[in-house]
C-alpha cells in the first residue's frame, strides 16, 4: 500500500483514530509522518493518557478489593463518570468528579505532583474564610520568626492582627 | 486585525526577538487552565453545553474591564478550514488538540498575538501569554490579571484542597504551565544535553519539543516547563523554572565560548555550509531546514554571520512549516512541492536580507 499523503513511498505507519465511535484509518510513510510531525492527529495525547492510565491500573486500593466490598462502582453523581472510566481515559468529566472520586485520587496526585494540597492562588470571590485562613497561616509564621529573632514589638503587632482576624473569622 | 490577517501575517509578537537573553531564549509562554462550575468539562459536554461556555467566555471578553486592557477577537474553530487551523498551531496560538479534536472550540486572540485564550480545549478556558525572550514574571502578571477579570464574572470550579479543578489530573492546583523555548545548539554539539535533560526531570520540570508534548526537539529548540502544579505556589513554580533556565542559559553560553575557542574552524565551516545550503538549495525538507536554520542562528549570535537578523530566522521557523507553506500557496501541496517552496522561500528571504545590508 502506498502512502496516503505523498502517494509515492510505501506506507509504513498505520494509525487508527476513534472519535465518538467513528473510526478513521491512516496509512502513511515515515517521511510524511515526520513532515506532519506533532500536528498529526493522535500522536500528541498518546503518551500522557497512556502514562496516566498506567499509573491508575496499579492502584494498590484496587487490589485489596475495597471497591467490590460496597458492591457499587465508585461514580460521579453529577456527570456519571465511573472510577474505571476515569482510569482508562485519565480525564475527569466535570468538577464534581473531584468530590465523588475523592480519596481515591490522593495516591494519584501524590505520584504526579508529590503533593495533594493546593497552596497557590485563591479566587477573590471564593475568598471569605479561605482567604482569612491563608492570611492567618502567614501571620503565624511571621510571628514565630519575629519571636525567634527577638523582635518583640513586631511579634506583638502580629499577635494583635491574628486576634483581629480570628474574631472576624468567628463572626463570618 | 481581521481573521484573514491572523492567518497570513507570519509575525507574532513572540517572534520579535527583543526580550532579555533573546540569543538563547526564543520565547516565554504561560498557560492558565480554568473551568466553570456546573458545566461538564469539554470532553463530555454536548454541543449546546459547549456553545453555552463559549457564549459566557466571550461575554466577559467583551466586558469593559477586558476591553480596557485587551482587544480580543473571537475565532470559532468550526468557521475556519483545516489549513487555517494549522497555521494558528504553527504560530503557537492554539494547540493541535483545539484545532483537531475540540467540539465548539474557539480562540480569543489579541491583535499582537501575545495573548490567546482557548475555549473548550481540554479545559473550558486556557489563557495563554506568549512573549519574546525570557520574561516569566511579566507573562504571569499579564495572565493573572486576565484570570482575575474572568473570575469576577464567572463561577470558577475551585476547591479549597485541590485548587483549580481541571480536566486532567496533571494540571490541577494552580493550573499553570510556564515554559521557555530555548535554542541550545552548543549543548547539543558538545553532547552535554542528555546529561542536562536527565537532571531536569529530577527537579519537577520537563523538556519537550517545540510543538509540545510528544514532539521532537527540531532545530535544537527545547521547551522547558514545569511539571508539578499541585502543592507549589505560582511564585514557587516560576522561580524554580527561572532558576533552572538561568543555569541552562549560562551552560549554553559556556559551551558556545568553548566551541569558539577550541574548534573555531570546524564551527565556522559547519555554520557557513548550512548558510550556503540555505542560500542555494532547490529543495529542503523541514527537518533539514530546522537544523540549518539553527546553525545560521548560532552563526549570527556568535557574530560569525554578521549581516542577517535573527528575526528572519524566527519568521522562517514558522513560515516554512507545512501548514503555512500550503496556506500561502492557497492549495494543498505534496511533500516534494513543499520542499521546493520551502527552499525558495528561505533563499528569497536570506537574499532580501543580504541585499538590504
Amino acid at each position: 500500500m502506498n502512502c496516503e499523503e505523498c502517494g509515492k513511498r510505501p506506507a509504513t505507519l498505520h494509525l487508527t483514530k476513534i472519535v465518538n465511535g467513528e473510526k478513521t484509518e491512516y496509512h502513511i510513510c515515515e517521511q510524511c509522518a515526520h513532515e506532519k510531525g506533532d500536528v498529526f492527529t493522535g500522536f500528541h495525547n498518546f503518551s500522557i493518557n497512556n502514562l496516566l492510565s498506567g499509573l491508575l491500573k496499579f492502584d494498590p486500593m484496587q487490589k485489596n478489593g475495597r471497591e467490590t466490598a460496597t458492591n457499587k462502582p465508585l461514580q460521579c453523581e453529577t456527570c456519571g463518570l465511573t472510577y474505571s472510566q476515569f482510569s482508562k481515559s485519565g480525564r475527569f468529566g466535570c468538577s464534581d468528579c473531584y468530590t465523588f472520586l475523592g480519596d481515591r485520587l490522593d495516591p494519584l496526585f501524590r505520584r504526579i505532583h508529590g503533593n495533594t494540597q493546593h497552596s497557590g492562588k485563591v479566587p477573590e470571590r471564593m475568598g471569605g474564610k479561605l482567604k482569612i485562613r491563608k492570611e492567618l497561616e502567614q501571620l503565624k509564621q511571621a510571628l514565630q520568626s519575629h519571636v525567634a529573632s527577638e523582635e518583640f514589638e513586631k511579634a506583638a503587632e502580629m499577635r494583635d492582627r491574628i486576634r483581629a482576624l480570628e474574631q472576624k473569622m468567628a463572626q463570618s | 486585525m481581521s481573521q484573514k490577517q491572523f492567518m497570513q501575517n507570519p509575525w507574532s509578537n513572540w517572534m520579535k526577538g527583543e526580550g532579555p537573553d533573546s540569543d538563547i531564549v526564543i520565547s516565554t509562554r504561560l498557560r492558565i487552565a480554568r473551568n466553570l462550575r456546573q458545566h461538564p468539562f469539554p470532553l463530555l459536554a454536548t454541543d449546546s453545553q459547549g456553545e453555552e461556555v463559549v457564549r459566557k467566555v466571550t461575554e466577559v471578553s467583551d466586558s469593559e474591564a477586558m476591553r480596557k486592557r485587551h482587544q480580543l477577537q473571537v475565532i470559532h474553530m468550526d468557521q475556519i478550514n483545516p489549513l487555517e487551523k494549522r497555521v494558528l498551531v504553527e504560530k503557537h496560538l492554539i494547540s493541535p488538540h483545539l484545532a483537531e479534536e475540540s467540539r465548539k472550540g474557539a480562540v480569543l486572540l489579541r491583535e499582537d498575538e501575545s495573548v490567546s485564550i482557548m475555549v473548550n480545549e481540554e479545559d473550558h478556558i486556557r489563557i495563554q501569554v506568549l512573549l519574546p525572550g525570557f520574561r516569566l514574571n511579566e507573562a504571569w502578571e499579564i495572565g493573572t490579571k486576565i484570570d482575575d477579570i474572568f473570575e469576577k464574572n464567572l463561577n470558577y470550579a475551585f476547591d479549597e484542597t485541590r485548587g483549580y479543578l481541571t480536566s486532567c489530573p496533571t494540571n490541577v492546583g494552580t493550573g499553570i504551565r510556564a515554559s521557555v523555548m530555548l535554542h541550545l545548539p552548543a549543548l547539543v554539539m558538545t553532547q552535554q544535553i542528555s546529561r542536562i535533560l536527565q537532571a531536569i526531570n529530577q527537579v519537577g520540570l520537563v523538556v519537550r519539543g517545540i510543538y509540545g508534548e510528544g514532539s521532537e526537539a527540531l532545530g535544537n529548540l527545547f521547551q522547558l516547563s514545569n511539571q508539578v502544579t499541585l502543592g507549589m505556589s505560582e511564585s514557587d513554580i516560576l522561580s524554580n523554572l527561572y532558576g533552572v533556565a538561568r543555569q541552562i542559559i549560562e551552560q549554553e553560553r559556556v559551551a558556545r565560548t568553548y566551541l569558539l575557542e577550541h574548534t573555531r574552524v570546524s564551527l565556522e565551516d559547519r555554520i557557513f555550509r548550512s548558510y550556503g545550503i540555505l542560500m542555494y538549495a532547490r529543495t529542503v525538507e523541514s527537518k533539514e531546514a530546522a537544523q540549518r536554520l539553527s546553525d545560521v542562528r548560532l552563526g549570527i549570535d556568535l557574530g560569525i554571520i554578521p549581516d542577517v537578523s535573527p528575526l528572519v530566522l524566527n519568521e522562517l521557523l514558522v513560515t516554512t512549516q507545512p501548514g503555512f507553506l500550503q496556506h500561502h500557496a492557497g492549495q494543498k501541496l505534496t511533500p516534494d512541492q513543499r520542499d521546493e517552496r520551502r527552499a525558495r522561500l528561505i533563499r528569497e528571504r536570506l537574499r532580501v536580507v543580504e541585499s538590504q545590508e
